[in-house]
């Protein structure tokens, strides 16, 4: 079902020039930053945690409860995630470049709440446009008093940087993430010890959130925690972006009212999806990033509950759905996800960086029909190797788990698609014709 | 912690209890109860990754068991782990599996076979056959990194040993990974080499054939090495090293985790300069000065001529007219032997093992001592001393880690930047020559106003506050320079001892036992056991039968008289005045002039001494035994593991063969009969007896004097030794000891130790009466000013590089190619001032000479100073140094004189 | 080629300002080098550690770790195709091989004029209008065969300098304040790029 609720954080998209200062203050903006420096910080982190708001770059862990597990030293620094590099997700790139000054807002309400002494904004290098409107949108946001000395006349005062990454993938995972703050290789760090609330960038104690998290912040603050968690059902609050790409008519991003709409809506509702391509079958589809394990037809009318897809054995992850129609050749696609992992790994952890390679080896001479039979269970073991077990959330042989994420579609594919993989083995082609 | 628990962490590991020690990873801890869990990436020297997960065990949390990698897991009381779960054991057969399937099956050609922890884990742990049948990865192999260090980046598994070595340990970032994914490789900046001074640490930790030592390449298969311990003698820090030999050659030397020094690492000085032993230059006869000619003679012969032309000197002169210089590179018993002889059997004073490029003796020996682990865990260190990452490697490397990871406070004094400048919480950059006004003014209760030597009053305030707020300090004292008297530094440490009667000293003399040597007696005025000669006057001449009378000359004194025609013979121990005395001119013309000359060397080709009347060749390192001293008046043994070239014989039978011949007799026929004699008489060495020395827990020494609560036993990490005994990672094995020379002997009864004299009951008489008092340091007059600069000079720093023109250096090819070229480096505005360029060549004149040499600008450099190295291959610092005056003032003109510049 | 010239030098050294450890700075930095020259060159990545006090072999590992800095020279144009799931699904390796016949280059490779580079990339966060591909970092959607030989024809005659600078240059707005220093007020700073996302303006 798709609920009548108004959209939160893409209020603005589609307005003239939303990304500028001019734009966002005619509808509504820095109203929430006002109202929270009126607060107590700890208010406003209550504010959050009434509002139910989980984190939207991944793993869905609730913002509010993250502020409040700080270490308690100083300095705090606050880093927003917008590096988002997972397959077939693209929200927080729409959102940097058409609602920069909505992030900017966020941060700082986080920033406020949390007392943070810096505050970083790393953006994915290659969202060019997005680092030119943002930088664009913070010189705007300083020069407004927002940013900076006495913001907004209170006596609360940050900095706030805008850092580009420069391309890999794995800088999206947290720690990664800031090492490459640090201007280091981006290696994942090992937790324990060094969950970022603990011991993040500079050894200090960081809070690092989405863009899209942070996006709703002034929302939260203006209309109030409860109002957010009014939406959605139970620990799935809010509205949440979706990116629906694939083999749907309209691919693109929708904010819809969680829990309550269904992936069926999602990928069907004329106003949404819009059915798939040439009106062919759904043969399988993305739940929420390519690391997620796929699910099948059967899963279509499950709610987008962050709880009850987690319980299903995938995740909502990045909130990417990617839809994949009856022409598709499942072990391509597969393959095309390895290879993917495989370069994207960071390199550390010998499951990871020699796994990634193995696996895309294998899953490659069995697309190309040069695969045996026994390489469904050679790659359902060395996928073991890597996530013991094969469950999902994964256990792991390495620090993150993008190395876990490896099986989630080979696994996938060989669970719902062993013909298939058969056929290409048996028949030393791809019956797809590629 | 309120309820911090009492005793220390207990964890369970496959049910058995371990005591952990609080903080330790369960790797260490579990390996220490005896649960071997196989790494790769984990060194107990650095700081863990967590990378390569191949220590993967199941660690008991909340959640139940979960695979963690016991080297990133912390021990905790109560914890569980279990190591040998079929989970557990999937997932290490995994990474094997996954680390071999890209690893070159090359073992039967590669230098780790046979050694390498890749194969041993295959072998204890890993799966059978591979199931990987695609192509492996390539690389073009193998690559040099540097002269002395090639990379196989096929074989690499990625465990970021090395780079972390680097960049962590040694400083010298210039390895890192480049590329990502499975395409990552180990590698240097293009064009610019791996010059770290400590380059083959990464070949020794490196746990695959990835780096190779290229002096070692295909040399020996590890199975056909023979092992013993050592203490590396290269410089004065005293690493623990196994000496590895194949067919009678040393053929790689390995460090040691020596807990109290070297941690596991050796400079590529040390690990690389056993190539000199088998030089073949070295000498295997003795030779006689026939004419203009020096021709092999029989030991008889040359002991003949050596001692007719020493006694024809004291009979015509007297003792006083006989030099006898060198002893700093031999072991303790063959300096005092050489100590005995000289003032003992000839009655000379003029005795010196250092040349001029030292400190005077009662300050090394009279200043209370620190030890090294002392300096580490000190508030506070005073760095006046020369560049110790170039002269006393790995103390740098000891000092670094201690200022980078535990918050040591570094108070830098010299003339010139150094390894250790950027960690370094003060830095007092003086005009050369200037030291004692610096100490005086950061002595004084109120820093004047103007500051002192060319530092600003603002600098030396922040250091006197550092040093207010400091408990405990520690001075590294030695010269900076060399351009500059040691008197002035003399002054400059008396005048910090007064004012910080706390601080305890470490001297950074570089020469490899030259504190042995000056325990010994080898300086003027001192004589065997840290004792002035006035004090020990009585002591030793019961036991000697006679002593010199007054205190003799030092080395540049010596040599002077020798000039003069007052010192008419020289005996040379191991040591060349022309090549490493820093005033070149004096040296050459003292050795030149002399009547009589007697050298004790490993080397005596012509161009070495041309001026030798009778040549003894020595044996060096590793081909004799006996026991060595380091800067922390460490004691530990030496190892013998090949046999000497030729006829060549240890030092102390040389002297005990020429004292024989001029009627006397030193009263020892073997080693251990002078390790007795010393610990008898000598009584900074009470106590120390060769049995003590070779117990297990004594082998990285003992610090003299040994103090009451006796000497303390050290722990073993594990690494190092596994390694040297070819027995990489699998478990702990202790080296083989050599066995002892000669049958047991006991320590004295009355030895001032309790708990070895307790047990060994003593043997041999003393003396009768006291023994004399170690001696103190008594700080003198103030040194002489340097006179002012003028404009049109520049005030010399004189620095030293860890490859030099050096014997050791020159004679082992691998290092010989290292050496650079001596350059002036100058402050860029200085260049400027005078209308020079970098890179341009230029002409330096000082008062003794002028050189050509190249220029180069360095803003690190004072202004109005100019650094250049001293004793690199060719003319250098030595030349221009005038030994008599407080500072060397130099002019520098350009070659391109006449012609229009360019720029 | 090619140290940071002065004016690079000072913008490098404003972005060290930024951040509380300088090494912090170093990609913001190398990718005003790589602006500077459209790659990074060993004098630069050298220039960029002498800056930093970085070994030039941090700068180096560092740099290699990152897709989008190049340690070899690259055409002017980078032409980036995204062949990830969402793109295969819609053509995107049909139109890889059109661009790679096209161009006359294998991806991977330069053209001889060194005015294109082609390379196949993961997701670029364009999916919603698959297939998808990205100039100098610069979007383009819903690429049809015939699209891609206009673009490339646009480019090469210089008719989308306005959109699409010369590689390397990452970010065209430069930051007005350094750290908590406040800039008078000034009117819209617009970048004056488009995307393709934009609602008409
Ligand atoms: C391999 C990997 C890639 C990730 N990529 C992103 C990303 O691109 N953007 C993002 O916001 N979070 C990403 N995450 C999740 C982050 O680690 C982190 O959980 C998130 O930024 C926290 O913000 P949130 O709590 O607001 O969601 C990634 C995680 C992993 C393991
Ligand atoms: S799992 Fe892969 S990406 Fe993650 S830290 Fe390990 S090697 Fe890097
Ligand atoms: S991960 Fe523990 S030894 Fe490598």
């Amino acid at each position: 079902m798709i609920t009548d609720a108004a959209p939160i954080v893409t209020a603005r998209i589609g307005v003239p020039q939303s990304w500028t200062l001019r734009a966002y203050l005619e509808n509504g903006g820095y109203d929430g930053l006002r109202k929270a420096l009126t607060m107590d910080p700890s208010e406003v982190g209550q504010e959050v945690l009434t509002a139910n708001l989980l984190g939207r770059g991944g793993a869905g862990f609730e913002a509010g409860k993250k502020w409040g597990m700080l270490r308690k030293a100083e300095p705090v620094y606050l880093v927003i995630n917008g590096d988002e590099s997972e397959p077939c997700t693209f929200k927080d790139h729409m959102l940097l470049e058409a609602d920069p000054h909505q992030i900017i807002e966020g941060t700082l309400i986080c920033a406020y709440a949390v007392g943070a002494s810096q505050a970083f904004i790393f953006v994915r290098g290659e969202f060019a446009l997005g680092i030119e409107r943002l930088t664009a949108a913070l010189n705007e946001a300083y020069a407004f008093g927002a940013v900076g000395r006495n913001i907004l006349g209170s006596n609360f005062s940050i900095d706030l940087v805008v850092h580009p990454g420069a391309g890999a993938y794995i800088c999206g995972e947290e720690t990664a993430l800031l090492e490459s703050l640090e201007g280091k290789r981006g290696y994942p760090r090992d937790k324990p010890p060094y969950f970022p609330a603990a011991i993040g960038l500079y050894r200090a104690p960081t809070i690092v959130n989405n863009v899209e998290t942070v996006s709703n912040l002034p929302w939260i603050v203006t209309n109030g925690g409860a109002a957010f968690a009014a939406l959605g059902i139970g620990r799935s609050a809010g509205t949440r972006l979706f990116s629906v790409s694939g083999h749907v008519k309209r691919p693109a991003n929708y904010e819809i009212e969680m829990a309550k709409t269904t992936f069926r809506d999602l990928m069907y509702d004329p106003k949404l999806g819009g059915g798939i391509r040439n009106d062919n079958q759904l043969k399988a589809f993305v739940p929420g990033g390519v690391s997620a394990p796929w699910f099948g037809p059967d899963q279509l009318d499950m709610a987008l509950d962050q709880d009850a897809v987690g319980k299903a054995g995938s995740m909502l992850g990045s909130g990417s759905v990617v839809a994949m129609d009856d022409t598709t050749c499942m072990v391509r696609a597969a393959w095309r996800i390895t290879r993917f992992f495989h370069r994207e790994s960071c390199g550390q952890c010998t499951p990871c960086r020699e796994g990634g390679g193995w696996l895309d080896k294998i899953m490659r001479r069995i697309e190309l029909g040069q695969g045996r039979e026994s390489d469904l269970d050679l790659l359902l073991d060395v996928c073991d190797n890597i996530a013991p077990g094969l469950s999902w959330p994964p256990q792991k042989t390495t620090i993150c788990v993008l190395g876990p994420s490896i099986p989630s579609s080979i696994v996938a594919g060989i669970k719902m698609f062993r013909d298939e993989f058969l056929v290409h083995i048996k028949e030393g082609a791809c019956p797809f014709g590629r | 912690m309120a309820d911090e628990p009492a005793g220390p962490p207990r964890i369970t590991v496959d049910g058995k209890v371990i005591e952990a020690k609080p903080g330790e990873m369960v790797i260490a801890a579990a390996e220490r109860g005896g649960v071997y869990i196989p790494r790769f990436c984990w060194h107990p020297r650095m700081r863990p990754v967590g990378m390569c997960r191949m220590c993967l065990v199941e660690v008991k949390g909340p959640r139940g068991f979960a695979l963690m990698p016991a080297c990133y897991v912390p021990v905790a009381d109560g914890q569980e782990i279990v190591t040998t779960s079929p989970k557990v054991k999937k997932a290490q057969d995994g990474v094997l599996e996954f680390l071999l399937i890209n690893h070159p099956l090359d073992c039967p050609v590669c230098d780790r076979g046979g050694e390498c922890p890749l194969q041993d884990q295959t072998f204890a742990f890993g799966p059978g056959e591979s199931r990987f049948v695609e192509e492996k990865r390539h690389w073009a192999k193998p690559i040099p990194i540097n002269p002395l260090v090639a990379l196989d980046r096929e074989r690499c598994i990625q465990c970021s040993r090395c780079t972390r070595f680097a960049d962590e340990v040694a400083g010298d970032a210039m390895i890192d990974f480049i590329g990502r994914a499975d395409g990552t490789e180990v590698n240097i900046f293009p064009e610019r080499p791996f010059t770290s001074n400590f380059s083959g640490n990464i070949v020794q930790i490196c746990p695959v054939g990835a780096l190779t030592a290229t002096p070692y390449r295909f040399k020996a298969r590890p199975w056909d090495l023979d092992v013993v311990e050592s203490t590396c003698t290269a410089c004065a820090v005293g690493c623990r090293m196994a000496l590895q030999s194949s067919q009678n050659r040393l053929i790689r030397h390995l460090g040691i985790d020596s807990e109290p020094v070297n941690h596991g690492w050796l400079c590529d000085k040390g690990r690389f300069g056993y190539e000199l032993t088998d030089n073949p230059g070295r000498l295997r006869q003795p030779l006689v000065r026939r004419g203009d000619e020096l021709v092999e003679v029989s030991w008889n012969e040359a002991l003949d001529a050596a001692a007719q032309g020493l006694r024809r000197i004291i009979d015509g002169s007297g003792p006083e007219a006989i030099g006898v210089l060198g002893g700093a590179e031999l072991a303790n018993e063959d300096a005092y032997a050489w100590a005995k002889f000289a003032k003992g059997v000839i009655g000379t004073d003029n005795v010196d093992c250092q040349m001029g490029d030292g400190l005077p003796a009662d300050v090394v020996l009279g200043l209370p001592r620190a030890t090294i682990d002392e300096a580490c865990a000190a508030d506070a260190v005073i760095l006046l001393g020369p560049d110790l990452k170039e002269e006393l490697p790995v103390l740098y490397l000891r000092l670094r880690e201690a200022a980078v990871d535990h918050g040591l406070k570094l108070i830098e004094i010299s003339p010139q930047p150094t390894g250790l400048s950027r960690h370094a919480d003060v830095r007092l950059q003086y005009r050369p020559g200037e030291v004692a006004a610096v100490a005086r003014a950061l002595a004084a209760t109120r820093v004047p106003d103007d500051g002192a030597g060319g530092v600003s009053a603002g600098e030396i305030g922040a250091a006197a506050e550092l040093l207010g707020a400091a408990g405990s300090v520690v001075v590294v004292l030695g010269r900076p320079s060399l351009a500059e008297r040691a008197e002035t530094v003399a002054d400059a440490a008396g005048v910090l001892s007064n004012a910080l009667p706390a601080a305890t000293f470490l001297p950074a003399l570089r020469r490899g036992n030259v504190h042995g040597a000056l325990e010994m007696g080898l300086a003027p005025g001192v004589l065997p056991g840290r004792v002035s000669l006035d004090d020990g006057r009585a002591w030793f001449s019961r036991a000697w039968g006679q002593v010199p009378t007054t205190a003799g000359m030092g080395t540049g004194e010596v040599l002077q008289a020798a000039l003069d025609k007052r010192i008419q013979a020289l005996v040379l121990v191991g040591a060349d005045p022309g090549a490493d005395f820093p005033d070149r001119a004096l040296a050459r013309g003292a050795l030149s002039g002399v009547g009589f000359s007697v050298v004790v060397d490993l080397f005596g080709d012509g161009q070495a001494f041309p001026d030798a009347d009778v040549i003894f060749p020595a044996a060096g390192y590793g081909e004799r035994p006996g026991t060595t001293t380091n800067l922390e008046g460490r004691v530990s043994r030496l190892g013998q593991k090949v046999t000497a070239p030729g006829t060549a014989r240890p030092d102390w039978m040389i002297a005990a063969d020429l004292a024989a011949r001029l009627g006397a007799d030193l009263g020892f026929s073997s080693l251990d009969d002078i390790a007795v004699e010393i610990e008898r008489l000598a009584p900074s060495y009470a106590g120390v007896t060769p049995q003590l020395l070779a117990r297990p827990g004594y082998r990285d020494g003992v610090v003299v004097p040994l103090d009451g609560s006796g000497p303390s036993e050290t722990d073993r990490p594990t690494e190092a030794i596994e390694v040297a005994a070819n027995k990489a990672h699998l478990g702990r094995t202790v080296l083989e000891d050599e066995p002892d020379a000669d049958a047991p002997l006991q320590p004295r009864a009355d030895a001032p130790i309790s708990a070895v004299a307790a047990t060994d009951p003593g043997a041999g008489p003393a003396p009768s009466g006291d023994r004399p008092p170690l001696l103190r340091f008594r700080p003198g007059p103030p040194s002489r000013p340097a006179p002012p600069v003028d404009a049109y000079s520049l005030r010399l720093v004189a620095s030293r590089s860890l490859y030099d023109g050096g014997t050791l250096v020159q004679r082992s090819p691998s290092l010989a190619a290292l050496a650079q070229a001596p350059c002036l480096r100058v402050n860029p505005a200085d260049l400027g001032r005078l209308g020079l360029t970098t890179g341009e060549r230029v002409r330096v004149t000082s008062s003794r000479t002028s050189l050509v040499l190249d220029a180069s600008a360095d803003s690190r450099v004072l202004r109005g100073s100019a650094v250049l190295a001293f004793n690199a291959p060719g003319e250098g610092a030595a030349e221009l140094i005038d030994a008599g005056q407080p500072v060397t003032d130099v002019r520098i003109e350009t070659m391109n004189q006449g012609r229009e510049r360019s720029k | 080629m090619a140290r940071l010239t002065a004016e690079n030098l000072q913008r490098a050294r404003q972005l060290v300002a930024l951040y509380p450890q300088s090494r912090s700075a170093l990609i913001p930095i190398l990718h005003i080098a790589q602006e500077q020259d459209g790659w990074l060159t060993p004098d630069g990545m050298a220039h960029v550690a002498e800056l930093l006090e970085l070994d030039p072999a941090e700068v180096y590992g560092t740099a290699s770790f990152y897709d989008m800095l190049f340690t070899h020279p690259v055409g002017r144009h980078l032409v980036s195709i995204c062949t990830n799931l969402a793109c295969m699904l819609n053509g995107a390796e049909e139109l890889l091989e059109h661009a790679e016949a096209t161009l006359g280059v294998a991806a991977g490779a330069t053209t001889a004029d060194g005015e294109f580079t082609l390379e196949e990339v993961e997701c670029i966060a364009f999916c919603g209008a698959a297939p998808c591909l990205a100039v100098n970092w610069r979007f383009f959607g819903n690429v049809s065969n015939a699209d891609f030989d206009q673009l490339v024809d646009d480019l090469a005659a210089g008719r989308l300098a306005d959109d699409v600078p010369p590689h390397g240059t990452l970010c065209r707005v430069r930051r007005r304040v350094g750290l908590t220093a406040g800039a008078p007020a000034e009117a819209g700073d617009d970048p004056g790029g488009r995307s393709p996302q934009d609602a008409p303006a």
